[in-house]
């Protein structure tokens, strides 16, 4: 009894220290960016724009315009086709009894688990090529929305079709019994209730656009001007660390856009969280 | 079948079987079901009944490779030449777990009258309360109908799928199980409304609990699996004759729980 009592103390133990120093290491991350670039953010850095050149002087105003422009344009694209293939993959085709309609969903269903594990500079050379060069679109936001379209894509497809899976085969069958076709009961029964987890994947597949770089590297340029049209090119915030870090002998710059980016990040998590608590929680009561 | 008289007959198969992929799961099933009583299907596990309850509404259709021979019909109309749409607004269901959608009160019963076109929201109102008040649930729900379904106790959440169901005024209720997932109060409410409803509508009930099938059912159909798995209609008549004086032994056997 007493040797099974140690070996319990012993992995408990284990396991806390193990616990311990994960939380260490990322909660002194987050600090030391935070201990380096608060001291440089003020009113200023937000309302002004890059100065360029080798100093990095200036703000971060328009990389935050651009990284919203890229946020709000990305999403205008991926997010209605993540959605829509996803919901054709759960809801219509695993009931085919079409064989070449199986096997081409099987076939998509690998490529999106296999695009989803891609590196981005993959879709960054591939957006390099299609939109930036052959389809002559540039450097522009355009062209980096395009391609980032495609790296979240997979993400928004899997996420939503995980939505979808965990939405009871009850409902479905109750709404099909009342004389709804399978687009009726998607829509008014099987979309609400899996709501919660696909505006989830929606909100993380942004937070993946807001922390890019290498895609943008390639496809969006690396203006530090506010973006005129769809059709400017520029950078985001991310892409602006890189290149204040790389080619800036402002560190220190770096450094405050960094924690900048770091707040906005958590603030986006916090949102998803109060988003998907509120929604679960309108489930439950009305 | 002379057991039955002369009463209106319902619903009715013919010689109906049913197979997923090559395998037979209903094995010839010929039947005819009187209006405005309840008949109640029994047997043991895997014997068919639920499927073949499945098939007057045509839910096996979502089942990829279920093909079928012979007929189901629904007053003398075959249910496969039917729109399935029109067909599951005459025939509706009440599955074993209660499965109110994620919505409230109001818009759980409104469901199936919005799908076929009632929009006014005083309609609604008139249908909800009238359909609620069917089922036995509405003094429990009067004060607000705003509140979700989940949120009501499982016998509750049963009612409102029932009220749900009556509230696109069809003229069969098919019943799987309803009151498995129920404690017995529950149940009782349950059996006490299904004798009220049966006024007004024809009801079909699938039930493992012979004791509720000997309580609720005025006819009662006695299925089994044969050599190969598939379900046979072993015997079908009034309940009581059933359960008093079974014509086959087989019968007798699962009523006297022999097996199953």
């Amino acid at each position: 009894m007493n040797k099974r009592n140690l070996s319990q103390n012993a992995a408990f133990g284990l396991f806390w220290l193990a616990g311990i120093v994960s939380v260490l290491i990322m909660a002194s991350v987050v600090g030391y960016i935070l201990v380096k670039g608060l001291p440089g953010i003020n009113l200023d850095f937000f309302t002004t724009s890059p100065r360029g050149g080798l100093s990095g002087d200036g703000g971060i105003y328009s990389t935050i315009v651009t990284t919203f422009y890229m946020v709000v344009v990305t999403l205008t694209f991926a997010a209605p086709l993540g959605v829509g293939a996803a919901i054709y993959l759960t809801e219509y085709s695993s009931n085919t009894d079409n064989k070449v309609a199986g096997k081409l969903v099987g076939i998509a269903r690998f490529g999106v688990e296999t695009l989803a594990g891609v590196p981005s500079i993959v879709f960054g050379l591939f957006g390099y090529a299609l939109f930036v060069t052959a389809m002559h679109l540039g450097f522009s936001i355009l062209s980096a929305s395009l391609a980032g379209a495609c790296l979240i894509i997979p993400v928004i497809i899997r996420t939503t079709e995980e939505a979808l899976k965990s939405v009871p085969a009850g409902y479905r069958e109750g709404s099909l019994a009342l004389g709804a076709n399978r687009w009726e009961t998607t829509w008014k029964v099987v979309l609400p209730a899996a709501s919660r987890g696909i505006s989830t994947g929606i909100l993380l597949s942004a937070g993946r656009i807001v922390s890019e770089t290498a895609i943008f590297f390639v496809t969006l340029g690396g203006s530090y001007r506010v973006p005129g049209s769809l059709m400017s090119g520029g950078r985001t915030m991310a892409l602006h660390v890189y290149y204040l870090a790389m080619e800036t002998r402002a560190f220190d710059k770096a450094m405050s856009t960094a924690a900048v980016l770091v707040a906005m990040i958590m603030i986006m998590n916090l949102t998803i969280n109060m988003v998907t608590s509120r929604i679960a929680a309108g489930q439950e009561q009305r | 079948m002379s057991v039955l008289g002369s009463k209106a007959i319902r619903m009715s198969t013919e010689d109906y079987s049913l197979f997923y992929g090559k395998f037979k799961a209903i094995n010839r099933v010929s039947i005819r079901i009187p209006a405005n009583r309840i008949t109640a299907f029994i047997g043991p596990s895997g014997c068919g009944k639920s499927t073949f309850l499945r098939s007057f509404n045509r839910m096996n259709d979502l089942i990829p490779g279920v093909t079928t021979t012979g007929s189901v019909c629904i007053d003398g109309r075959d249910v496969a030449r039917e729109d399935v749409v029109q067909l599951r607004k005459k025939v509706g269901m009440v599955f074993q777990r209660p499965n109110p959608f994620p919505k409230s009160i109001f818009d759980n019963v409104a469901y199936g009258p919005r799908l076929h076109g009632t929009r006014n929201r005083s309609d609604l109102a008139v249908v909800v309360e009238k359909s609620l008040k069917s089922a036995a649930l509405w003094e429990e729900v009067k004060d607000d109908l705003r509140r979700s379904g989940m949120s009501l106790s499982g016998g509750q959440q049963q009612r409102l799928c029932i009220a749900r169901a009556i509230a696109v005024e069809p003229e069969v209720i098919l019943m799987d199980e309803p009151a498995s997932a129920l404690d017995p109060v529950a149940t009782l409410k349950i059996e006490t409304l299904m004798n009220e409803l049966k006024k007004n509508y024809t009801i079909a009930i699938v039930t493992h609990n012979m004791q509720q099938a000997g309580r609720v059912s005025d006819y009662t159909a006695f299925m089994l699996t044969d050599e190969n798995r598939a379900g046979n209609l072993i015997e079908f008549g009034p309940t009581k004759q059933i359960f008093t004086t079974p014509s086959d032994s087989r019968t007798e056997d699962y009523i006297s729980g022999r097996f199953g």
